[in-house]
């Protein structure tokens, strides 16, 4: 098992119920628990912020970098249950037409997925500019829930407004979806934007977040896993941890570590520095989560 | 820094949030409207992005949007406004405290919007 010492191991003790993440492989008692191989033990990979269509120095293989990391999940030795797409599918423009054959495009090559279940959802540069209407003609609604295997999955949208609200209905829905599950129930919370104010003044922020994060407080196991910030980062609100991924074309800067949210630059010495996906290891019966960093190209 | 830490450490500033929610073009150079500057909103760009003052000063912005329904969001000084395009929206700051200030668009207007930001600088 060289890979493993590559990967960076995250385990989110109790999914969420515990404030510590140990960063490291020594004490992670779900790694045992989960090659004992229980069935209803599983994992799922998440992807994210691919901007499809994007041009610029930042990436020099725009439309290579997904394919690569595509193929590496594809020769992963044993295959997920099932992947999602934490959004920005694709980079925004002004035109319909050329909107909309990004989304081919990008559905296309997201095709070669192996995995079967495919879940997408939206970043504010699929849907924004009309509403997500694009986003529902190619890869349905822009805000469900799913169950598997005993954990329940919830897909929330601050993206289609382009003030980054989550909005009165929506919130309503996911209320009454709260409603039905048990307090202590697994639950798995994908959105694209932080619902929490990580850089206001760089947008990383939803403008009614703390009215969904006050929603999900009285679930004791729900954690929070996103996009948009291209990069992987760590907080928790209150008991309820939220975890970013890293992109598939550019990294950004550390959470206002300068004035501007200016794209890192590509760095040839190490090219797709920055970049990957990452497994989400899942033990239903002790509501726990583990995460491993990929890269998009083994080095 | 959450907000209510920012309004704390802000001490005295008012934002003059009621000026806000009169909203556009009602508001008139009343009194204590300070010193007006004038702004463009465009994407994806604020003309002039840099606006200088001095500390306790009360200034009032009037940004005129172009061509969307932009943001102007003040995150640490906890205030923003909606710029509907082709009216002058009024934007009130009382007794300015001292720093450099942010201000953005925050309401996804394209491919540029996440350079649509500008700075209010406070000297004492
Ligand atoms: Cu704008």
């Amino acid at each position: 098992m060289n890979t493993m010492d590559r990967r960076r191991f995250l385990e989110l003790c109790g999914l969420g119920g515990g404030a510590v993440f140990a960063s490291a492989l020594a004490g992670c008692s779900s790694l045992g628990a989960a090659k004992s191989a229980d069935a209803a033990d599983f994992y799922f990979v998440q992807l994210s912020d691919v901007h499809w269509g994007f041009r610029g120095p930042e990436n020099p293989d725009p439309t290579g970098t997904l394919p690569k990391a595509i193929a590496a999940v594809n020769a992963l030795p044993r295959q997920p249950d099932f992947i999602v797409f934490t959004g920005d599918l694709t980079h925004t423009t002004d035109d319909p037409e050329e909107r909309r054959r990004r989304m081919a495009e990008f559905k296309g090559v997201a095709a070669a997925l192996k995995v079967p279940t495919v879940h997408f959802m939206p970043g504010e540069h699929d849907a924004s500019l009309d509403r997500g209407a694009a986003f529902q003609e190619y890869f349905g609604a822009t805000h469900y829930t799913f169950d598997h295997k005993g954990i329940h999955f919830i897909v929330l949208d601050n993206v289609s407004d382009p003030g980054a609200r989550v909005g009165t209905e929506q919130l309503e829905w996911l209320k009454a979806d709260l409603e039905r599950q048990d307090k202590d129930a697994p639950i798995v919370l994908f959105t694209h934007r932080p619902l929490f104010d990580l850089v206001p003044k760089w947008d990383w922020a939803t403008r009614d977040g703390a009215q969904v994060i006050a929603a999900l407080m009285p679930y004791r196991n729900l954690t929070v896993l996103y996009g948009h910030i291209h990069q992987e980062h760590h907080h928790l609100t209150g008991h309820i941890a939220h975890h970013s991924a890293k992109s598939l074309m550019f990294p950004l800067p550390a959470p206002g570590s300068q004035e501007k949210r200016t794209p890192l630059p590509w760095n040839p010495a190490v090219p797709y520095q920055g970049l990957g996906f990452r497994e989400v290891d899942a033990e239903p019966r002790t509501a726990r989560l583990a995460i491993q960093e990929f890269p998009v190209v083994a080095t | 820094m959450k907000r209510r830490d920012v309004l704390r450490c802000l001490g005295g500033v008012a934002v003059a949030l009621p000026l806000l929610e009169l909203g556009v073009g009602h508001v008139r150079a009343a009194e204590g409207e300070g010193r007006v500057i004038e702004l463009e909103a465009r994407r994806f760009r604020y003309t002039p992005n840099e606006i200088h003052a001095r500390a306790g000063e009360t200034l009032t912005l009037a940004i005129r949007s172009v061509d969307f329904v932009h943001g102007f969001s003040m995150p640490e000084l906890g205030l923003r406004s909606d710029l509907p395009p082709g009216r002058v929206t009024r934007i009130r700051l009382a007794d300015l405290p001292v720093g450099r200030w942010t201000f953005l668009c925050d309401n996804f207007c394209g491919e540029g919007h996440e350079e649509m930001n500008g700075m209010l600088i406070v000297e004492a």
